[in-house]
C-alpha cells in the first residue's frame, strides 16, 4: 500500500496482523509460538488489569469520588500522588521487562527462547519506561507533593498546567502500554538512533509509538519544570529567602531548570525524526543530505542533562532524610547549593561523552572527556557533606536511611566507573558492552530510585497520615540493594571480558556464571518489588494503628512537617513566616511550633478543571491516529487539541473561596489532636504511640 | 458619595490599564510576526544572497527575541538582579550548546567529508 492509500484507508495501517498472537497462529513454528505467547501473556495482563480495575471502580461506585476528588483535581498533592502511582505501575512492567532480558541471557549460550526482534522490543521499551514514565513521573511526583509545602505556599503557579502535565505523561504511557496489545515497539533503542528508526529499515509502527510516547512525556516535563521553576521564584512564603530553602527545594528548582533547557532538544529531534518518516524528509537519512549525527548530537544534549534531571531530586531527598535521621541540621548547606548548580551548569558541557567512537577530532573528545571528569568534583562535595551530617548525629535507622547509606556507598562506585568511562581512550575498550549497562544502572538505581523510593517512606505518612509497615520495608530495602549488587556487579566483568551490551545470546561458554548470578539479582529485585506492593496492602490493613494526624512523625525540620497529615487542601491555614533554615526546627526549639492564630480570613483556591483529562485523552488520541496513519483521527483530534486550548483561554470563573470559618474550624479541630497527643521520642519512632508529636528535646550541639 | 466616586475612578484605572496591556500585546504580536515573515519573504524571493543574507536574518533573529523580551516576558532596561541572573546564565547554556553543536559537527564534517550541515 502507498503511503498516501495507507492514509486513506480509515483504519490506517491497523489490521489483525497487528495482534500479538496472529504470527504465532498463522505460522507455529517453536520460536514463533514461544514469543507469541509471552507477548500475548502480556498483552493480556494489560487488558485483564484494565478491566479489573474499571471493574473494581464500578462495583464500589467510585467514578465520581475518582473524578471530582483526583482526575479533574488542580491540587498538586493529588497530582503528586497519581504521578507516583503512574511511576509505580510502570516499574512493574519495566522490571518484569528487566527480568525477561536477564532470563533470556542467563540461557542464552547459543540460543535462549527469545527471538532477536522480541529482544530488541524489551530493551527498548524498558529503557524508555524505566527513563520515561518511571523515574521521571516519580521524581516529578515528589516534587509536585514536597516543594510548594516546603516553601509555605498553597499551590504551584498554574495548577492546571500540572494537571494537564500530569495527564500528558499519562497518554505517553497509555501509548506505550497499548503498544503491547497492538502492533509493536520500536526496537531501535531508548534513543532511537536513525537511520535504522528511519522509514526505510524500520517500516512498522515500532519507532512511531516511540516518537509519539516521547514527544508526550517531554511536552509534559517542559510544562512541569517552568511551572515549579516560577513557583519557587514567585510563591515562598515570607522570610523563605532562596538560601534558607530547604535543600530538596533547591534540587527541585536545578532540576526544573534542566528540565525547561534539556527537553526542547528532544522534541525538535523526535518532530524531525516525524518528519523523515511520516513527510519523505531527510533530516537524519542515509541519502540526500542527511546526517545522522545530527540527531546523535541534538539527543545527547538532552540525554545528558536528563540524567542529572533524575538524579538531582533523589539528592535532595537523602539531604532531607539523612539531615532528619541524624538530628542534625545539613553539614554545609552553602557548599551543597554551589555544588548543585555547578552540577547544573556542567551538565550541558558534556553531552558528546555519549558519542566518543562517532568520529570527530581527538580534541574535542579530550575536552569533553575533562569536562565529564570534572562533574565528579561538585558531586564528591555532596558525599562529604552527606557524611560530615551523619558523624557525630544521633542516626536512626529507618528504612529511608537504610537506602541513603546503600546509596553512599553503591553511588561513589558507580561514580568511579563513570571517570573511567570519561576517559575516551578507556570509553573506546568498553563502549557498547555491558560494562556500560553496569556503569549506568549503577548511578540511576541507588542514584535515582533508591532516593525516589526513600522518599516515597519518608513522606508516605505526610501524604497518607499513617506510616508504612517499617519491617517489610526494611526487607524490601536490602533485597533492592543486595539484589542490585548480584544483578549489576557481575556485568562489570562480563563488560570487560568483552558481552556487546544488547546481545540476545552468544557463543562464550565462560559467560554464563555471571549471566546466571545477573539472573539471580534480578531475581532478588523482583522479590524486592513484591515487597514493596505487599508492603503497602499491610499497611493499608494496619493504618488505624499508625495513624500520625498530628503531622510530625520523625521530628521533621522543614515546613512540610508543620501541618496535619494529611494537609488540608490548601495547606496553611495561615502562612507561616520563616526566620531561617530548617524552619519548623527552629519554631520547635523556641516553642511556636504550633502556633494559635487570632483570625482567620478566606482562602482562595483553584477549580477543579477537565482540560487535564481532556487534554490528555486528546493527545493520546492523536498520537495513536499518528502512530497507525489514521487521517481522521488524525485531523479530527489536532482541531479538538486546538479548539479546546482556545476555548480554555476564555475561561474566567476558575477560583473558588474555601470560607475562614472552614479553615478555622479544620484547623482547630488538628491543633486539638496535637494539644490531646503525647510527644514521643526518637526510640519510640516506630510504635504505635507515634501519633506525630515529636517529643520536645534540647539538643546539645556536637562539638 | 465618595466611596462612589473612588470606585469609579478605580474601575476607569483598572480598564485604561487592561486596554494599554491589550495594546501592548497587539504590538507584541505583530512586531513578532513581521520579523518571522520578513526573513521567509526574503529568502523566498531572493532579495538577497549568501553572507549578507545570514547576516540579515541573525540580525533580524536578534530583534525577535528583543521583541519576546519586552513584549511577552516583560523584560525591560530596569531590571531585578534575579531576571538578569537568569537571563545570563540562560544564555551561558544557549552559547554552550550552540557552540559546541557548531564545533563538533564542523569536525564530523571536515573527517568524514560530508556537508556541515546548513
Ligand atoms: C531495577 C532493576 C533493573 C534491571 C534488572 C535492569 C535490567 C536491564 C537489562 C537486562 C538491560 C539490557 C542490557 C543490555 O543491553 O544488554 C537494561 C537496559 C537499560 N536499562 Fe535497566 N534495569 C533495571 C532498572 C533500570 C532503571 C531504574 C533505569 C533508569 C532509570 C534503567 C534504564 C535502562 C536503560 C536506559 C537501558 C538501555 C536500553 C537500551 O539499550 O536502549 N534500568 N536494563
Ligand atoms: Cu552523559
Amino acid at each position: 500500500m502507498s503511503f498516501a492509500e495507507q492514509f486513506q484507508h480509515p483504519l490506517g495501517r491497523l489490521s489483525l496482523e497487528s495482534l500479538p498472537f496472529w504470527q504465532m497462529l498463522n505460522d507455529p513454528t517453536r520460536g514463533n509460538v514461544i514469543n507469541g505467547v509471552i507477548g500475548t501473556a502480556a498483552a493480556l495482563m494489560v487488558v485483564i488489569g484494565t478491566l479489573v480495575t474499571i471493574a473494581m471502580i464500578t462495583k464500589y461506585r467510585k467514578w465520581s469520588v475518582l473524578w471530582s476528588q483526583w482526575l479533574t483535581s488542580p491540587d498538586h498533592k493529588k497530582i503528586g500522588i497519581m504521578y507516583v502511582v503512574l511511576a509505580l505501575v510502570m516499574l512493574i512492567r519495566a522490571l518484569m521487562e528487566a527480568l525477561l532480558m536477564r532470563a533470556q541471557q542467563a540461557f542464552g549460550l547459543e540460543g535462549g527462547f527469545l527471538s532477536p526482534d522480541h529482544f530488541a522490543q524489551l530493551f527498548s521499551t524498558h529503557g524508555t519506561i524505566m527513563i520515561f514514565f518511571v523515574a521521571m513521573p516519580f521524581l516529578t511526583g515528589i516534587i509536585n507533593y514536597v516543594m510548594p509545602l516546603q516553601i509555605g505556599a498553597r499551590d504551584v503557579s498554574f495548577p492546571v498546567l500540572n494537571s494537564i502535565s500530569f495527564w500528558l505523561t499519562a497518554a505517553g504511557a497509555a501509548l506505550v502500554m497499548i503498544s503491547l496489545c497492538i502492533g509493536k515497539f520500536s526496537t531501535g533503542g531508548w534513543f532511537g538512533y536513525p537511520p535504522y528508526t528511519e522509514a526505510s529499515f524500520s517500516p512498522g509502527v515500532g519507532p512511531d509509538y516511540w516518537i509519539w510516547a516521547l514527544t508526550l512525556a517531554s511536552l509534559a516535563s517542559t510544562f512541569s519544570g517552568i511551572n515549579f521553576a516560577v513557583t519557587i521564584y514567585k510563591k515562598r512564603a515570607p522570610g523563605m529567602k532562596l538560601m534558607v530553602m530547604p535543600l530538596f527545594t533547591w534540587t527541585a528548582l536545578c532540576t526544573s531548570i534542566i528540565m525547561i533547557f534539556a527537553m526542547p532538544p528532544l522534541t525538535v529531534a523526535m518532530a524531525q525524526l516525524a518528519l523523515d518518516r511520516y513527510l519523505g524528509f531527510h533530516f537524519f537519512t542515509n541519502e540526500l543530505g542527511g546526517n545522522m549525527m545530527n540527531f546523535a548530537n541534538l539527543f545527547w544534549l538532552f540525554g545528558h542533562p536528563e540524567v542529572y534531571i533524575l538524579v538531582l531530586p533523589s539528592f535532595g531527598v537523602y539531604s532531607e532524610l539523612i539531615s532528619t535521621f541524624s538530628g542534625k541540621s545539613l553539614f554545609g548547606y552553602r557548599s551543597m547549593v554551589i555544588a548543585t548548580m555547578a552540577i547544573v551548569a556542567l551538565s550541558f558541557a558534556v553531552w558528546m561523552h555519549h558519542f566518543f567512537t562517532m568520529g570527530q577530532s581527538a580534541n574535542i573528545n579530550a575536552v569533553f572527556g575533562i569536562a565529564s571528569m570534572l562533574i565528579g568534583i561538585p558531586t564528591g562535595v555532596k558525599i562529604y557533606d552527606w557524611m560530615w551530617t551523619i558523624f557525630r548525629g544521633r542516626v536512626r535507622f529507618t528504612v529511608p536511611m537504610i537506602y541513603s547509606i546503600g546509596f553512599i556507598y553503591l553511588f561513589v562506585l558507580g561514580g568511579i566507573t563513570g571517570i573511567l568511562l570519561a576517559s575516551p581512550t578507556i570509553d573506546y575498550q568498553v563502549h557498547n558492552t555491558v560494562f556500560l549497562v553496569a556503569h549506568f544502572h549503577n548511578v540511576a538505581i541507588p542514584g535515582a530510585l533508591f532516593g525516589l523510593l526513600a522518599g516515597y517512606h519518608f513522606w508516605f505518612p505526610k501524604a497518607f497520615g499513617f506510616r508504612l509497615n517499617e519491617r517489610m520495608g526494611k526487607v524490601s530495602a536490602f533485597c533492592w540493594i543486595f539484589g542490585f549488587m548480584l544483578a549489576f556487579f557481575p556485568l562489570y566483568a562480563l563488560g570487560l571480558m568483552g558481552l556487546p551490551r544488547r546481545s540476545v545470546a552468544y557463543t562464550e561458554p565462560s559467560y554464563v556464571p555471571l549471566e546466571i548470578a545477573a539472573f539471580l539479582g534480578a531475581i532478588l529485585l523482583t522479590v524486592a518489588l513484591v515487597t514493596l506492593v505487599v508492603q503497602l496492602w499491610v499497611s493499608i490493613k494496619q493504618r488505624d494503628k499508625n495513624r500520625v494526624f498530628a503531622g510530625d512523625p520523625w521530628d521533621g525540620r522543614s515546613l512540610e512537617w508543620s501541618v496535619s497529615a494529611p494537609p488540608p487542601e490548601y495547606n496553611f491555614a495561615v502562612i507561616p513566616v520563616v526566620t531561617g533554615r530548617d524552619a519548623f526546627t527552629l519554631a520547635k526549639e523556641g516553642g511556636k511550633a504550633y502556633p494559635l492564630p487570632e483570625s482567620y480570613t478566606d482562602i482562595e483556591m483553584p477549580k477543579n478543571s477537565v482540560m487535564g483529562p481532556v487534554l490528555g485523552a486528546i493527545g493520546f488520541a492523536l498520537a495513536f491516529g499518528l502512530v497507525w496513519h489514521i487521517l481522521w483521527m488524525v485531523i479530527l483530534f489536532f482541531v479538538a487539541a486546538v479548539v479546546t486550548m482556545i476555548v480554555y483561554g476564555f475561561a474566567r470563573d476558575t477560583t473558588r473561596i474555601v470560607p475562614a470559618q472552614q479553615v478555622q474550624q479544620e484547623h482547630r479541630r488538628w491543633l486539638d489532636a496535637v494539644a490531646a497527643a503525647t510527644g514521643i521520642s526518637r526510640a519510640d519512632e516506630y510504635q504505635s504511640a507515634n501519633q506525630g508529636l515529636a517529643e520536645m528535646t534540647i539538643h546539645e550541639v556536637p562539638a | 458619595m465618595i466611596d462612589q466616586f473612588r470606585d469609579d475612578e478605580e474601575t476607569a484605572s483598572r480598564k485604561l490599564e487592561e486596554r494599554k496591556d491589550f495594546y501592548s500585546y497587539v504590538w507584541g504580536f505583530s512586531l513578532a510576526l513581521a520579523m518571522t515573515l520578513v526573513p521567509f519573504a526574503v529568502v523566498h524571493w531572493g532579495a538577497m544572497r549568501g553572507l549578507s543574507l545570514l547576516i540579515f536574518i541573525g540580525a533580524i533573529a536578534l530583534v525577535q527575541m528583543a521583541v519576546h523580551f519586552r513584549f511577552f516576558l516583560h523584560i525591560g532596561w530596569r531590571q531585578k538582579r534575579e531576571d538578569l541572573l537568569l537571563l545570563l546564565f540562560s544564555t551561558l547554556l544557549m552559547v554552550i550548546m550552540g557552540a559546541g553543536t557548531i564545533w563538533i559537527m564542523a569536525s564530523l564534517a571536515m573527517r568524514m567529508s560530508l556537508p556541515a550541515s546548513p
